[in-house]
């Protein structure tokens, strides 16, 4: 609905009121006065405020700065994945030849001898410790049904043993629960090594400490042992000693720390001796871990580490590209300023100057 | 999103209903009443008196509704439902609602907190807004509803009633200041005479005092006690009268007693929320309760409007969501190939159990159901914070705007109001202003300046246009003078004016009276007696004093008189009159006392003037006229109206002075001056009588004729007159009218003035806006009375084409350069030019034309011109106007703007944002506005990419995990990124944000051309920030895990699972995001840095201290990471310093680039301000802002322009003689 109310001369809607003399009352002001907004610097917007202009003085400086930063934090990178000393060792084809239904039937084969030797150069003097990895490739340790597949209320505490829901389909067998059920544990990797060098010296293992101190300590439980472990029509990975408590299984402790990426590599133990440059690693491993059926390729990784853990070119690479990226910019800023400075606050570059009647 | 349409068709369709219903369908009466409805012609019977709630009778009257008023919007049952729907109406919303239902199923890729605890608190808080909301509104309702009223009972008492128990038929009592319970008919008052004055400032804001008048002819004894009124126990009449309607001005009834029947009229209805005044009780019957009363049915919920940068914001959603699909469909996809091929190799995953994630023998059903998982996963794409954060920040802007003192006015005690905060940056995209005249470019004071007597001009101060006029004029010689030695530009003599016109108006009303300028010493002084007419000078005087609807107004304090008047031009002529010697004093029921005083030194003599018929003033009639018996018993007519009318009704003999007061009011239009005609006839007692009767006759008389056979009688009276002659009133202009105008032209803003005034006056005030100008082609589209009499409608329609045409020839074929065009078009000629098949070319021949000036629109139109530009031509469109007619207007417009004047409250209520005066509007704009624009599109772009940046990591993981919908990164993370870690810094954007101070947004008007153009939030920019968030996830992904895998990523040589490169990633996210909005923000308070840092350090405290939980409470592998996996990295440091300078590299180098080599305005002004420029280089920096305009062909500037080349293309200087000599 609308009034109609056109303003004219004499409009008799038009409200408004005209008080003649000087009579307007004053008797309001200060209600009046109470709807003052009140000053405050927060509500008249007048904080103080850094306001950073990214004048070309700061952008080459900023870009500077990022290359006299970078580049010695790439150096350094560089020089620590370089003094690492890395063996990488692909047994998988190496220990079995032939098809793949070949390989798969002979993995599968519980009778069969699947003890391999291998043998691998030291180039360089490794010190120790001495890290000894598996290294699993197209393996999907990060598959949501995998992942899922676990009780960590299980593995804490032995009151929750059959605290098996989330474990699906690796719950229970023969109608009782498995601890540590879930497919994680199930799978668990169960290839063996021993090392010995080429002059026969033995090098022992060391497979205490490989995995995290607030895992043994609080996550896997010292009261809670392997039960009723592969016991079910499927057979997974390796099995577990009934009589050692959880949290003393360190590999699969290692193992349930799910990796993010299907090629993932895991701590095996730790040879706690130097080895010299030009010795020979014998390694007498057992074959046992099923990558067949999936073309995963399994691999043994001995490395030293720096202050950065493993042998990583990326991390020096990157702040090297990068730091020189900007030391590329910062010249071209420079470059650029040179050819064709812009005074600061130029009024010339103002738009109505650039394109005079042009807006 | 759709629901603002929805609602609002499915709303007039049922308002549409509810009339029919009112016309059509007999309320449920008895049949007997029936009857008597069908004779009288009224369908609402009321029986006074008789209690409503009488029951077993069979005459049981009607049931009316109660008088519980009710503004909620909600009830406590339907709070939820209603609230809840309006919530999920959303689609973001809806869609989150669907996934957080589905995390309670197995496919949900995470736990139901991360998706349930988000939406609960986003829609918990809009919630828990609408609740505040409504319950303040029923809290106002209590109040009303629980206030007491004395209501009669049957023994003759008054009781206390509350006022939701008074029902209809009850009679009440009012004591003075007291408000009215419901609308009642008024049967008696304190003066014998029946009249009482109520105040209708809740109802139309109106502050002025109206007369009401109760039926003379029944009588009553007066009361001699107070609390008693034993007269009215067996007064029990019946009331006929119409339905309840919205219209305030209107009521037409009957009342039947003793077997009498008395016409109603609007004169005796008390309107609920209307206020007794200046009268100690009056008793009135209740006619409409509740939601029926006037007030109640007046109440409409003004439409829901959105800006444009949110309808923008909403494709972008729609944009997302499709992203959303698509990738979720790549994920199914992906997910379906892997369960069909690579899966089933998979020993480890037991794969020939079928589980709910996937079965090998059916990849697609595996695939259809991972499709639902992905949307639920990808979620995070759809910022399901977006619109209650920008709620809250809209809010706080709108506080800004309220709180900004340089929009508040001193002299009325307002402040801004942003009423509706969600159309904040739509002020800063305004392209044209639809403005509306008196009150809003003009104050509706009226000062009568000049008067025309027996055709000789009396009054010599001159006009503000003619003192515009000769200032301009002056101000060119000076500034011609002056840009002859170079030394002064422009807008030194810009600022000369400024000044000079401040002095002006101050000088002149320094000890002047309100409503009076005239100076004349011809006139004054009581030397009026001494001029050759004086006798018509009299007759002048008594018209001005006499024919009125004021009444006068003792003030208490200084005993002084007052006039309330229903317009500001009679205030004005009685303020005039008494000045004159002729002092109104006092009004009764049917007469005026005028106190008039015939020469200086006589003593002033008291005169009765009976008033024996009022024959009122309608927008129709444009006349008003009283019939009186004069002191000697002579019957007199006054009249005054428009000239027009009365010229067209004067006697043959009665026009001795019409040749030369043409004369006069032609000079008057062209000063910009209101003017009105007066003429008076002799009247003889037989004629009178004789006409008295019929008019009677037709008063009483019900029936849909009424009004026409009244009108048709006034008509017959108000022939054969006399002219006395004619006043001339100035409206004045707003302070600081021009100059605004002036500066929102040169901001490149269009302005078009929609007025109910007649051409000539609304050309006048075109000119001394400076809308129009010498020089300027005005293109008037008209027809003339006699074709719109005569002619059929086609040809009528043919003729406005051929201007338009003929117009739209002109301006293609413009000579010269600067040749502006002005189109000015009247009301009738509208009505046929927004017809369809017209409206664009009119639109086309509009908006070619430097300024737009409607004339005598009516409200109506005035909503229809400015749907016309808002669709016609798809910019945002700006309705500003202070009265109940400009609130169509205001409700149509993209942005309604009122103006808290003195012309009451119905605008403001209307109206999206509320000003005190005109010129704040460039405030509003230019600095509010501006700085909202860049706000919110910072903000909006700024979400968008925080939120694919999250995302689309999970996507590149999920792809990594073969489509599985494994998630890296823990619920909680998901849960308080939008809600928590990332909100902060954005509000804190959107709250304080600054590109440039508000003084420089002023001094540069062409800034705001940054908001019309929306070049801060174009799909370039929107694509560009998208395009800035894909690049940041692919390096967060990409550079995290070439960091950390496979090899050991700390000296003891441990290696990180799948949790460990989570929160690393997400590490790195916070920081890059948290470090982008700091290079987005120019204007960084302490607000904005405590923001940032802190959600960094937030974030790694909620990391260290969900780690430190129980181990039973935090979830598997985040346990103990901070300190005992990843703080010991060095790894976890340089990935983050790495990531976060890689990704807003492009970022800093775009920004570096622009501002270096190829910088916008905005950057350039914060380096002159930041080397002081403004200060020490203040001639670049004048001529900087002369220049920093658009083009325009209105404003001031824009004049003096002109008449600098009208200057310099003249060889001989001609100095005017209209030098300004008021001073």
């Amino acid at each position: 609905m609308m009034n109609s109310n056109p303003s004219t001369p004499m409009n008799a809607h038009a409200p408004s009121s005209i008080s003649g003399g000087n009579g307007s009352p004053d008797s309001n002001t200060p209600r009046r006065n109470s709807k003052r907004p009140k000053y405050s610097r927060f509500t008249q917007q007048e904080l103080p405020a850094c306001k950073p202009i990214l004048t070309p003085k700061w952008v080459i400086s900023a870009f500077m700065l990022v290359t006299i930063v970078f580049i010695p934090i790439g150096l350094t990178s560089l020089i620590a994945s370089n003094d690492v000393i890395e063996i990488v060792d692909r047994y998988d084809n190496a220990c079995i030849t032939g098809t793949k239904s070949q390989k798969v039937q002979y993995i599968q084969n519980a009778t069969t001898d699947k003890t391999c030797t291998r043998t691998l150069t030291v180039k360089k003097r490794m010190k120790q410790p001495i890290y000894v990895y598996y290294q699993l490739d197209n393996f999907y340790q990060n598959h949501r049904r995998y992942v899922k597949s676990r009780s960590d209320k299980q593995l804490r505490n032995r009151g929750d043993e059959n605290a098996t829901s989330t474990c699906k389909p690796e719950y229970e067998a023969n109608g009782m629960s498995i601890v540590p059920c879930g497919l994680v544990a199930w799978s668990l990797f169960n290839d063996t090594y021993a090392f010995s060098t080429s002059g026969n010296r033995s090098l022992t293992i060391n497979k205490r400490e490989i995995s995290w101190k607030s895992d043994r300590d609080e996550k896997f439980g010292s009261d809670v042992f392997p039960k009723n472990f592969q016991n079910s029509s499927f057979i997974g990975g390796g099995t577990l000693n009934p009589s050692i408590p959880l949290n003393q299984q360190e590999d699969l402790i290692v193992w349930m720390r799910t990796a993010a990426l299907p090629t993932f590599r895991k701590l095996y133990g730790k040879i706690e001796q130097d080895i010299e440059a030009g010795e020979k690693i014998t390694v007498v491993l057992e074959n046992r871990y099923n990558t067949y059926s999936f073309s995963g390729k399994k691999k043994l990784v001995l490395s030293t580490t720096s202050w950065l853990g493993g042998k990583n070119n990326f991390i020096g690479i990157a702040y090297l590209a990068v730091g020189g990226l900007c030391f590329l910019l910062a010249t071209t800023f420079t470059v650029i300023y040179f050819v064709k400075p812009r005074h600061l606050g130029d009024p010339n570059y103002l738009s109505w100057n650039r394109n005079p009647g042009g807006h | 999103m759709a629901k603002g349409g929805g609602t609002k068709a499915a709303k007039l369709i049922r308002s549409s209903l509810y009339t029919l219903a009112n016309i059509r369908v007999k309320p449920s009466y008895k049949k007997s009443e029936a009857r008597i409805e069908e004779i009288s012609g009224y369908p609402r019977v009321i029986l006074v008196n008789q209690p409503a709630t009488l029951p077993d009778q069979d005459s049981s009257p009607p049931l009316f509704c109660t008088n519980y008023v009710s503004t909620t919007k909600y009830t406590l049952f339907n709070f939820l439902p209603i609230a809840l729907f309006e919530q999920f109406n959303r689609v973001a919303n809806f869609y989150f609602l669907v996934a957080a239902g589905l995390t309670f199923t197995d496919y949900a890729p995470f736990d139901w907190p991360s998706q349930v605890v988000p939406l609960a608190l986003v829609v918990g808080f809009s919630l828990a807004k609408e609740l505040y909301e409504d319950l303040q509104r029923h809290w106002q309702d209590m109040t009303a509803n629980c206030q007491k009223a004395a209501v009669h009972s049957p023994s003759g008492d008054f009781e206390q009633k509350q006022w939701r128990e008074v029902c209809v038929g009850d009679i009440v009592k009012v004591k003075k200041d007291e408000f009215f319970p419901a609308d009642l008919l008024l049967l008696q008052s304190s003066y014998e005479d029946g009249i009482s004055y109520v105040e209708t400032m809740n109802l139309d804001g109106e502050t002025n005092l109206k007369v009401k008048r109760a039926l003379q002819d029944l009588n009553f004894s007066v009361p001699v006690d107070d609390d008693k009124a034993t007269h009215f126990q067996d007064f029990r009449p019946t009331i006929r009268c119409e339905n309840p309607n919205s219209n305030l001005y209107t009521f037409t009834g009957n009342l039947e007693y003793d077997g009498n029947i008395y016409p109603l009229d609007p004169a005796q209805l008390l309107l609920r929320d209307s206020k007794l005044r200046n009268t100690e009780y009056v008793y009135g019957v209740v006619v409409f309760t509740g939601n029926d009363t006037k007030v109640m049915q007046n109440t409409t919920q003004s439409p829901s409007k959105r800006s444009k940068i949110e309808l923008q914001m909403d494709k972008i959603i729609y944009l997302l969501f499709g992203l959303l699909i698509f990738i979720s469909i790549v994920s199914a996809s992906g997910f379906a190939y892997f369960v069909r091929n690579l899966v089933p190799l998979w020993w480890y995953l037991i794969p020939e159990v079928p589980g709910e994630d996937f079965d090998i023998n059916n990849f697609l059903i595996s695939g259809l159901r991972h499709l639902v998982t992905a949307l639920m996963l990808y979620g995070y794409l759809v910022p399901i914070s977006l619109y209650v954060s920008i709620e809250a920040v809209k809010i706080l802007q709108a506080r800004f705007i309220n709180n900004d003192l340089q929009l508040y006015d001193d002299v009325t005690g307002v402040p801004a109001n942003a009423r509706t905060s969600n159309l904040n940056e739509q002020l800063g995209q305004v392209d044209t202003i639809l403005s509306d005249k008196t009150g809003t470019l003009t104050c509706n004071q009226m000062d009568f300046l000049k008067c025309s007597i027996a055709g000789c001009p009396y009054g010599k101060r001159l006009s503000e246009v003619e003192l515009a006029a000769a200032k301009q004029i002056n101000a060119q010689l000076e500034s011609e003078a002056e840009s002859a030695d170079g030394s002064l530009t422009d807008t030194a003599s810009l600022e000369a004016i400024t000044i000079t016109d401040d002095g002006n108006s101050n000088n002149n009303k320094k000890g002047a009276i309100k409503g009076f300028s005239f100076q004349d010493d011809r006139l004054q002084k009581g030397n009026w007696t001494k001029e050759p007419n004086a006798d018509v000078i009299l007759l002048f005087f008594r018209i001005l004093a006499v024919c009125h609807t004021a009444i006068p107004e003792v003030s208490e304090k200084t005993g002084e008189l007052t006039y309330e008047a229903e317009s500001p031009d009679e205030g004005a002529f009685l303020v005039a009159a008494r000045e004159f010697g002729f002092q109104f004093i006092k009004r009764t029921q049917n007469s005026v006392v005028v106190l008039e005083r015939l020469s200086k030194d006589q003593e002033p003599v008291e005169k009765e003037y009976t008033i024996l018929t009022l024959l009122d003033f309608t927008s129709k009639r444009k006349r008003m006229s009283v019939i009186l018996r004069d002191e000697t018993g002579q019957l007199l007519m006054f009249c005054k109206g428009a000239d027009t009318i009365i010229f067209d009704r004067l006697a043959s003999d009665g026009k001795m002075y019409l040749e030369s007061t043409t004369k006069n009011l032609n000079d008057y239009g062209e000063a910009g001056l209101r003017t009105l005609a007066l003429a008076y006839k002799k009247l003889s007692e037989s004629e009178y009588s004789e006409w008295h009767e019929k008019f009677h006759n037709a008063k009483i008389s019900s029936g849909s004729n009424r009004e026409e056979l009244m009108e048709d009688l006034s008509d017959v009276m108000e022939r054969g007159l006399t002219l006395v002659g004619a006043t001339a009133v100035e409206d004045k202009l707003q302070s600081g009218v021009p100059e605004c105008i002036d500066r929102l032209a040169l901001a490149g803003l269009k302005i078009w003035v929609l007025t109910g005034d007649k051409m000539e006056t609304a050309i006048n005030i075109g000119f001394s806006c400076s809308l129009l100008r010498q020089g300027m082609k005005q293109i008037c589209i008209v027809v003339s009375a006699e074709m719109l009499a005569e002619a059929a409608k086609d040809v009528i329609k043919e003729n406005i084409l051929s201007q338009i045409t003929t117009g739209l020839d002109s301006i293609k074929n413009k000579k010269e350069p600067h040749a502006a065009f002005a189109l000015i078009i009247d009301g009738k000629t509208l009505t046929y030019a927004l017809e369809d098949d017209m409206k664009f070319k009119f639109l086309n021949l509009a908006v070619n034309c430097a300024s737009v000036i409607c004339c005598r629109v009516s409200p109506k139109q005035k909503a229809l011109v400015v749907r016309l530009v808002k669709e016609g031509t798809r910019r945002t469109t700006l309705g500003i106007g202070d009265g109940a007619n400009d609130v169509g207007m205001i409700k149509e417009a993209d942005i309604g703007i009122g103006i808290s004047g003195v012309e009451g409250m119905q605008a403001v209520m209307a109206s999206d944002f509320s000003i005190a005066q005109f010129r704040f509007l460039e405030r509003l704009l230019i600095v509010h506005g501006h700085w909202c624009y860049k706000r919110i599109s910072k903000m909006i772009c700024y979400f968008f990419y925080k939120n694919i940046t999250l995302a689309l990591t999970l996507f590149y993981f999920e792809a990594e995990t073969g489509f599985s919908g494994q998630m890296h990164y823990d619920d909680w993370y998901m849960l308080l990124y939008n809600v928590f870690l990332t909100s902060c810094p954005v509000l804190a954007l959107g709250v304080l944000e600054k590109d440039i101070c508000a003084e420089f947004c002023l001094q540069f008007p062409a800034l705001y051309q940054q908001g019309p153009k929306n070049l801060f939030f174009d799909w370039y920019r929107i694509i560009g920030w998208l395009a800035n968030g894909v690049y940041a996830s692919f390096v967060i992904y990409l550079v995290n895990l070439r960091i950390f895998s496979p090899e050991s990523f700390r000296k003891e040589g441990q290696t990180a699972d799948m949790y460990v490169i989570g929160t690393a990633m997400f590490t790195s996210i916070i920081w890059v995001v948290n470090v982008q909005i700091f290079l987005v923000s120019h204007y960084l308070t302490r607000v904005q840095l405590h923001t940032i840092w802190g959600s960094i350090v937030v974030w790694y405290l909620i990391v260290y201290i969900y780690g430190m939980m129980p181990v039973q409470w935090s979830a598997g592998n985040i346990y103990h990471q901070l300190p005992e996996v990843l703080g010991p990295a060095y790894k976890f440091y340089l990935s983050t310093v790495f990531v976060t300078i890689l990704c807003n590299m492009p970022y800093l180098i775009h920004i570096s680039y622009q501002r270096c080599y190829n910088p916008e305005d905005h950057h350039i002004l914060q380096e002159m301000k930041n080397m002081k420029k403004d200060v020490t280089d203040r001639k670049m920096w004048k001529r900087e802002q002369v220049k920093a305009t658009q083009e325009t062909e209105i404003g001031l500037s824009a004049r003096v322009d002109a008449k600098m080349r009208l200057m310099k293309g003249r060889t001989t200087r001609k100095y005017s003689s209209l030098a300004p000599n008021s001073s």
